[in-house]
């Protein structure tokens, strides 16, 4: 029972990561931008957030945490959102291919968030910022006390809580309002949108930066909350951002299924460890490396089912990947 | 008379076929704006004078004969991926999966190195690596490609996730592999069984002249081969491939095998001519670096060198600028992700042609 | 009359095509104008221009006696012009209600009940019928092309352009359409519609303006136009369809088809047991609406398109007709063209079937035969003499045999592909749409070399859009409607009523014409 506990404290949290990745990934692609630059975006997004962090920490005497979660959120966005840019101008005004696009976005973000934190760490193996850490993880008081219950549900740090919160605003901005009605016809057929006088490019534009911006919070969400707040050179985020896009698919393109298969994604993650001890037995250690693969897996035997199924709904937004030129013959 | 809106400040053009010059020009710009944007952030970050900067450059890849000798090692490694992307690239089928690809050619040849390597001799060892890494790395690029073909699966999600199916392998493999050791290290240490030669006092001389072979080869089974033929038809139309009773399937599964098969040889020449070891770094991000590569060189392998060459030379830079100003070697990601950026974008200047506002008003009062 | 629309002195190219050449046009409030000309004339690039979709590169656009700039469609909606294109803009995955709410001026509220509500009041005016709910993907082409009017209307357009709106319709629907579209006028909106059928000119529109060649040529009131007139200012000089029809010598069996049915892939009989033969030496015309089963007719015979059990087609190949057929279906289309039935299929966007656009003439000569090469390897040295003789024979104009066709004119692209398979010596040639969009030279050029075909012995059959191109140019006609062969008649006896009537209207008691 206990290790069961553990398992779910452990994966409601690695899933909170990648909901943030899905749920920016999923706003782009439905813009028709399909950015594989997300691990990227992720790296700047936890660098920029951990960096502000640090800074404020060792350098005001008397850190207030409140003002450590806001300047850390915005230095997050802003990084996250230039990435996003970089991505936009490239592929929307330049036309770019975007697959390439993305794929260099990521070898870049990676880039500058190491490149950097290697002058943080300072020839240490790792540096931290401990009162940004206590801000981001602390519990919902009083409710996460109350027994198991509370601890499995109220037991994480807020931005759990804003992750689910926001996968239901997106869903509701992307079915309800005039604005995601929009951007779903750009995804769709910009050809179409655009006859209809919505300005591609602005949407596409916003879709990705604002993406981007949620991406990287999956990223800032990472370092200062699951990763105890510290920062070291790292390939994680990298595998982490992956796994995001695995989730997009997952989902076929709808915030709400981010949520249980976030959730979902993050239980198998963890499957290694503790299915082995819940059942009883014990397995060697390569066998956990093996267990690692099932999120992929599924992922991939989702995206067979699919195309299977051919259920029009179910299918990317159908411009996805392509640019558009009006003038195109 | 004032019009109540303004003609758009800017608006953008279609061009016909830009000339050969043109390409040339752009793509010549491009690399000096994106060698300015790096001299501006490595003068921003060390201060230092950019200029001596990049003679210091220079030096990681032309600097010492061993330098020189690292510098085309890894330049093989990634043009011997990017040879292998390029015909499922012109077919306009986005193999994402090459690192998953190299891994699993890597993985068997390492394990028949391993268990293999005392009980075959060698005539028989190296003709069975070859071969299984082969078959393996061709199995891996099927996958992906048979149920494109049937079903029509998003093949650049698909090939993406098969990476990570990979490292899993990889990682498990290595895990029993070391046993209680904590690291892997060289495999056949001792007897150095399954290790490609040395000769003419060089490490590398087999994987440079495999790849050697690998580019004249691609370039020419893409360009004169009847296979090479349908790759091109099918990547421009399905239905024209159709028509001329191609049958598509079969070369959307034929290609990505002989694509995944090049990809498994390259795991064999890492683990035989360059590590020989294994882990779940071997391929070490080329099989992305080299999409990028096979996309710029627009799949002629000669360009691709040309760029791999490019790249390679950055990085190597980069790494010699970190050791020598006390920096770090992710400065070579943060340059080449700029130059990339760079030639990426360049592209729109000789596809497309732009007119501003000033353009028209002026022809048209040239007209009155 | 007061102007809604004038257009001064407009010009726009793409790249070094002219596509509009100093045009000048007037639309009048409340009437229907017809744009007339041929495939390839402008007069859709012209409207795009209106509608804000390409900025012309020189020239004036008015609108209501002030000049103004119409930078994107958003700008022609806040003008009130609307326009409803050849291939539709609606979104598959969208309901109706949803196509309609799209981009909708943000001062409204954004309230789908409302919005529907609002539509369906239009669709009480004009006589509408339209599900709201229903997803664009499960519409009928038809219902697709309501919405669209549905959608132009909701945004208060009082100028409406249709671009080709009867193309893919039937008679009854084309009549449907017609009295909207006059109530609209009779409601005080312009209506500009793209054609090229003459009749229709005639029947729905107030005044003509005509295009040729991306230039303006004129205007004529409908009330004082017929066919010959403008006929005469479409195609520039009087048509007189002077086609060559030698009589068939001794014509033999080459196809006999029998029981042919074809389901397509959303499940719909596309082809419902089709049976007729073909001689060599004969031309037989296929005339239907388009969309009728003509493309999959031939796809099946070239082994393209599945066929339902029992479908048969046999094939004698042997020089006197005689002796063992070959039956075809079932068969990869290679083996049947290499067996010396080829076809060549013009489609709307020219490139899509046949061509291979980024490679030059000599790599499209290559596609039919380049596994004939030795080994492995393709043989180059053939398909580049080809290209040469075709370039020569059909005066194409490249700038060289290895040009990317993809920049060639329309033209010159078929010129290429209908050349290509001429040349390869069939026993039967399909063509279908072979002389789509192309001018009246190269047409005859193109039945020039039908002819010669024919005179050979070939076994032609051609699908054709031009009633009387058919009518002229083949032995027996053979009409096919909603998918059946609604009759083969003699070519030289009957008339166009006669075929016209068969290509509307199932002969069959009982059954419904759809």
């Amino acid at each position: 029972m206990s290790s069961l506990i553990a398992w779910i404290i452990r994966a409601i949290p690695f899933g909170t990561i990648i909901m943030y990745g899905a749920m920016g990934e999923t706003v782009t692609e439905k813009s028709g931008n399909l950015n594989l630059g997300v691990p990227g975006i992720m790296y700047l997004g936890g660098f920029a957030g951990f960096a502000s962090a640090y800074f404020y920490e060792n350098s005001v005497a008397d850190p207030i945490p409140l003002v450590s979660i806001l300047l850390t959120l915005f230095c997050c966005i802003v990084a996250s959102m230039l990435g996003g840019l970089i991505f936009s101008f490239l592929t929307i005004t330049l036309r770019a291919n975007q697959n390439v696009t993305g794929l260099a976005l990521t070898t870049f973000g990676m880039g500058v968030a190491n490149f950097f934190g290697v002058f943080i760490l300072n020839g240490k193996a790792y540096s931290a910022a401990p009162m940004a850490n206590a801000a981001y993880i602390r519990k919902i008081p009083v409710l996460s006390e109350l027994g198991i219950a509370g601890q499995i549900v109220f037991g994480y740090g807020f931005l759990v809580y804003a992750a689910i919160l926001l996968a239901v605003l997106l869903h509701w901005f992307l079915n309800k309002t005039r604005v995601g009605l929009n951007l779903r016809a750009v995804g769709e057929n910009p050809a179409t949108a655009d006859a209809a006088g919505i300005n591609v490019t602005k949407y596409k534009y916003l879709a990705t930066c604002i993406g981007a911006a949620i991406s990287g919070i999956g990223g800032l969400y990472y370092v200062l909350d699951y990763n105890s707040g510290i920062w070291a050179t790292t390939g994680q985020i990298e595998a982490l951002g992956w796994l995001a896009v695995a989730l997009v698919i997952f989902t076929t393109w709808r915030p709400l299924n981010a949520i249980w298969g976030a959730y979902l994604f993050g239980t198998l993650y963890w499957l290694y460890q503790f299915l082995p001890s819940l059942m009883g037995f014990t397995v060697a250690s390569y066998v956990t490396d093996l267990i690692q693969m099932v999120p992929y897996l599924v992922t991939i035997v989702v995206l067979i089912v699919t195309s299977l199924r051919k259920k029009k709904e179910n299918q990317p937004p159908e411009h996805l990947g392509l640019a558009y030129f009006r003038e195109e013959r | 008379m004032s019009n109540p809106v303004k003609e758009p400040f800017l608006r953008i053009v279609k061009r016909d076929e830009a000339s050969i010059a043109r390409k040339i020009l752009v793509r010549i710009a491009a690399i000096l704006f994106a060698l300015v944007l790096d001299a501006l952030f490595i003068f921003f970050v060390t201060g230092l004078n950019p200029l001596s900067v990049y003679v210091v450059m220079f030096q990681g890849t032309f600097g010492t004969s061993i330098r020189f000798s690292w510098a085309v090692r890894d330049l093989v490694s990634l043009l011997c991926i990017g040879i292998a992307l390029a015909p499922a690239f012109k077919m306009k089928f986005w193999n994402i999966g090459a690192e998953g690809q190299v891994l699993m050619g890597a993985l068997v040849t390492a394990l028949i190195m391993v268990y293999l390597g005392g009980k075959l001799p060698g005539t028989v060892l190296f003709p069975v690596m070859i071969v299984t890494s082969i078959a393996v790395g061709a199995v891996w690029g099927l996958i992906p490609a048979f149920f494109k073909a049937k079903w029509k699966t998003n093949e650049t999600l698909f090939t993406l996730m098969m990476n990570y199916v990979a490292t899993s392998f990889v990682a498990c493999a290595v895990n029993i592999m070391r046993g209680q050791a904590s690291s892997l290290g060289k495999l056949n240490m001792g007897t150095k069984i399954g290790w490609f030669p040395q000769f003419f006092g060089q490490r590398y001389n087999i994987n440079i002249l495999v790849v050697v072979i690998l580019t004249f080869a691609m370039f020419f089974y893409l360009k004169y081969t009847k296979h090479g033929y349908e790759i091109t038809v099918v990547g421009e139309s399905e239905n024209t491939a159709r028509y001329a009773g191609i049958n598509v399937s079969r070369v959307i599964m034929r290609t990505m095998a002989i694509s995944g098969a090049i990809c498994g040889l390259c795991g064999l020449l890492l683990v035989c001519g360059r590590d020989q070891t294994i882990s779940t770094s071997t391929a070490g991000g080329n099989g992305f670096t080299a999409i990028i590569v096979a996309w710029l060189a627009k799949f002629n392998t000669f360009y691709m060198a040309l760029i791999a060459f490019l790249l390679i030379f950055l990085q190597k830079g980069a790494g010699e600028i970190a050791s020598a100003y006390g920096l770090n070697d992710f400065a070579s990601s943060i340059i080449s992700g700029v130059i990339l950026f760079c030639i990426l974008g360049s592209e729109f200047f000789v596809n497309y042609r732009c007119i501003f506002r000033a353009g028209k008003a002026a022809k048209k009062s040239d007209e009155q | 009359m007061e102007c809604a629309i004038s257009l001064k002195h407009v010009t726009k190219t793409f790249g070094s095509v002219v596509a509009n050449k100093d045009v000048s046009l007037d639309i009048y409030k409340g009437e229907i104008l017809s744009l007339l000309g041929e495939n390839g004339s402008g007069k859709t690039t012209l409207l795009n221009m209106i509608a804000g979709i390409y900025y012309p590169d020189s020239g004036e656009v008015w609108v209501n006696g002030k000049p103004v700039e119409i930078r994107s469609p958003k700008d022609a909606y806040n003008l009130g012009i609307g326009m409803i294109h050849q291939h539709f803009k609606l979104v598959d995955v969208f309901t109706a209600t949803e196509n309609i709410a799209l981009g909708l001026d943000r001062k409204e509220a954004f309230d789908l009940k409302e919005i529907r509500k609002k539509a369906q009041a239009i669709c009480d005016k004009y006589h509408f019928e339209m599900d709201f709910d229903q997803k664009v993907y499960a519409m009928s082409v038809s219902q697709k092309q309501t919405l669209e009017i549905i959608k132009v209307l909701y945004r208060g357009a009082d100028i409406l352009i249709l671009d080709e709106p009867t193309a893919v319709l039937t008679p009854q629907e084309t009549e449907k359409l017609f009295r909207v579209i006059s109530n609209m006028r009779d409601d005080g909106k312009s209506v500009v519609i793209i054609t090229h059928k003459l009749h229709e000119v005639l029947e729905i529109s107030d005044r003509v303006s005509i295009l040729r060649k991306g230039e303006y040529i004129g205007t004529v009131d409908t009330k004082d136009a017929d066919e010959s007139i403008l006929t005469e200012m479409m195609v520039g000089k009087k048509v007189e369809l002077n086609i060559e029809r030698p009589e068939p010598e001794n014509p033999v069996k080459r196809l006999d088809v029998k029981n042919l049915s074809v389901i397509s892939a959303e499940g719909i009989e596309v082809l419902h047991d089709i049976n007729f033969e073909a001689y060599g030496g004969e031309i037989l015309g296929i005339a239907g609406v388009s969309g009728n089963g003509q493309k999959e007719l031939l796809e099946a015979i070239a082994g393209l398109q599945p066929v339902a059990a029992g479908g048969s087609v046999k094939y004698y190949s042997s020089e006197d007709g005689k002796g063992d057929a070959m039956e075809v279906i079932g068969k990869n289309p290679r083996v049947i063209r290499n067996a010396g039935i080829h076809m060549s299929f013009v489609p709307e966007d020219r490139l899509g079937m046949g061509l291979v656009g980024s490679m030059g003439m000599t790599g499209n000569m290559m596609l039919k035969d380049y596994e004939k090469g030795k080994w492995f390897l393709t043989d180059r040295k053939s398909p580049r003499n080809l290209a040469e003789q075709i370039k020569e024979e059909l005066a194409v104009v490249t700038p060289g045999i290895n040009t990317p066709v993809s920049r060639l004119s329309g033209g010159n692209v078929q010129k290429v592909l209908v050349g290509r398979e001429i040349s390869a010596a069939p026993m039967v040639l399909m063509t279908a749409y072979a002389v789509r969009g192309l001018d009246i030279n190269t047409s005859y050029t193109i039945y020039d070399l039908l002819n010669q075909q024919k005179k050979k012995g070939v076994a032609v059959i051609y699908v054709g859009e031009d009633l009387d191109v058919l009518l002229a140019l083949s032995d027996r006609i053979l009409v096919l409607c909603g998918g059946r062969v609604n009759g083969i008649v003699d070519a030289r006896k009957t008339n166009k009523e006669e075929v016209g009537l068969l290509m509307t209207k199932l002969r069959k008691e009982g059954e419904k014409s759809e």
